[in-house]
């Protein structure tokens, strides 16, 4: 490594002009907004009108609760089916392995309006995809858009459909890393594919699937798009509302900059106190 | 039960589970192309039809007529490039620096990109919008579209992995015969970059080509509306069929996986680079 302050600045300044203008600036920025009347110019300083109003705002809570449902229950389904779809996907024993995962992988490349839109038709309640499907099996056909729980279950499907792939990439690749011969020394002692999974298998992937546990619940936290247009503006009634969709409403439809600038730094103080701990537990279970 | 019965057996269980998984993933995209290509009457008809039909010129359209979608891919396609190129050059740049030199604040510079790596993008996009939209009053421009997103730790990240893996020798023997280090950068160190560079364009263009909240923030006239903001403002409105809406996904959608398809390799390096050490 060589001693060069001039020339080091010089290949890192366009880097660092745009990082300071559109990240570093806007960071604390918000964080000041985030103290601020900005209904009318002038602003004023009332951490009242936003930090005070937040735990008090029914709306607010209500975001909060839902994506904590998306976080405790998708994400952990989410997690378990990608290591599954890993898992198998790694078998030798795997016939007409790229069109598996293709298949998987696939939706990975998918932007989110045309997934949405796709999710959006395939559960119209009148004579979507789904329904056509449900009637046709004999089960009862469901108003998936204007039922809470069915609007939520839709959104929970769609992200996970998404996703899953994604994370199933990463654990594959986690489970690459895995030398073959401890798998060839558990076989010769006898050790059932099954407790190898167990025993060998997931504490050794432990690190990859923290990983993907963090990545996905920084993403939920964020989680904006799908409810935006799946489940049409958070419907039926804020039933599917997010904290993502919550802070645009108040930041980009009614401009209320320091309400949203307050959502976006309780959004970035979940995320990280939740990445923490799950760091904390994965170390202490190691 | 033999040996080699008990490895048939769990063969078979194998596709029993995984066969039926894939078909079920594969669906959505199956159906969002099958939809492209059927009229309306024939989307919402009493029994499920999954076989391509022969509409989608009709379908594309009508679309074209309510979005002028072919202008909306083409602000796409623009902007997912130059944001694509002038991403890698900066973060090659910043890379090359924290792997070629030593120098003062070395250590915060690291620290602030990588620090605010995980921070969550909302914290950003306010002063952001404000920013561009109000104070500059740069709404519906190329600059808006393309320069505020343009920041990413990714890139260095991955950059400056390719770089200290190479040959140090390499560089300071072209030092010592006088080579420039702008050269040493673009001539030697670049060129040895390819693979991480092709991984990194292709992760970059994705992401510009999908990206949804900044554009849907900064461009609201249909000139400046990027494909994917011009899809979404027809989704829950009765503005135009399904089946047009459908077409749009799947132009949207088609490129990107016969990139995957023909690039696979690089795709998968450019997700697992920053997640397995």
């Amino acid at each position: 490594m060589r001693r060069k302050t001039g020339t080091a600045y010089g290949f890192l300044s366009p880097y660092l002009l745009v990082f300071a203008i559109f990240w570093i600036w806007p960071i604390f920025y918000s964080f000041w907004l985030s103290f601020l009347n900005t209904r009318q110019p002038p602003y004023t300083f009332r951490p009242d009108m936003t930090w005070g109003r937040l735990f008090q705002d029914a709306a607010f809570l209500n975001a909060m609760k839902n994506t904590f449902i998306v976080l405790l229950v998708q994400v952990p389904l989410m997690i378990a089916l990608a290591t599954l779809m890993a898992v198998l996907l790694n078998s030798r024993l795997l016939k007409a392995r790229g069109l598996m995962r293709f298949a998987f992988f696939a939706p990975v490349v998918v932007g989110e309006v045309a997934y949405a839109a796709v999710f959006r038709l395939m559960f119209t309640a009148e004579r979507g995809v789904v329904n056509k499907t449900l009637e046709s099996i004999g089960l009862p056909q469901v108003d998936w858009f204007s039922n809470p729980t069915a609007a939520m279950a839709v959104l929970m499907m769609a992200v996970t459909w998404r996703w899953a792939g994604y994370n199933a990439i990463l654990i594959l690749s986690g489970l690459q890393s895995i030398p073959d011969d401890v798998y060839e020394a558990a076989t010769l002692d006898r050790v059932s594919p099954v407790r190898q999974f167990f025993h060998i298998t997931l504490p050794l992937l432990k690190p990859v699937i923290l990983f993907c546990i963090i990545l996905s619940i920084i993403g939920t936290m964020q989680l904006f798009s799908e409810p935006f247009l799946i489940t049409n503006r958070g419907g039926p009634a804020g039933a599917t509302e997010t904290l993502g969709l919550f802070l645009y409403r108040q930041g980009f439809t009614s401009l209320n900059f320091g309400y949203a600038s307050a959502i976006a730094y309780t959004i970035a103080a979940i995320a990280v106190a939740i990445a923490g701990l799950n760091l904390l537990f994965g170390r202490e279970k190691a | 039960m033999t040996r080699s019965g008990s490895r048939r057996f769990r063969q078979i269980l194998l596709h029993a589970v995984l066969g039926p998984l894939a078909l079920l993933w594969i669906l959505p995209l199956w159906i969002m192309v099958v939809f492209a290509t059927m009229p309306s009457n024939a989307i919402f008809s009493p029994n499920l039809n999954l076989i391509p039909g022969d509409r989608f010129m009709e379908n594309f359209r009508e679309l074209q007529a309510a979005t002028g979608f072919t202008r909306t891919l083409l602000v796409s396609i623009v902007v997912a490039t130059v944001s694509t190129a002038l991403s890698v050059m900066l973060t090659s740049m910043a890379g090359w620096a924290l792997v070629r030199y030593r120098f003062k604040g070395r250590a915060m510079v690291i620290a602030l990109i990588f620090g605010t790596m995980t921070l969550p993008y909302f914290v950003v996009v306010i002063p952001q919008f404000i920013m561009v939209a109000r104070d500059f009053g740069l709404s519906n421009t190329w600059f808006a579209l393309i320069v505020p997103p343009l920041f990413n730790s990714l890139g260095v990240l991955f950059m400056r992995q390719s770089f200290s893996m190479m040959p140090h020798e390499l560089f300071d023997a072209a030092q010592v015969e006088g080579v420039k280090e702008w050269q040493i950068f673009t001539r030697i160190a670049l060129p040895l970059a390819k693979p991480t560079l092709a991984a990194l364009s292709i992760i970059l263009f994705l992401a510009s080509w999908n990206n949804y909240l900044w554009p849907l923030l900064i461009s609201n006239q249909p000139e400046m509306m990027t494909a994917p903001v011009a899809l979404g403002t027809l989704i829950g409105f009765t503005r135009v069929s399904w089946g047009a809406i459908m077409a749009g996904a799947v132009l949207m959608t088609l490129p990107m996986i016969v990139v995957f398809i023909y690039l696979q390799r690089f795709f998968m390096s450019g997700i697992t680079a920053g997640a397995v050490k």
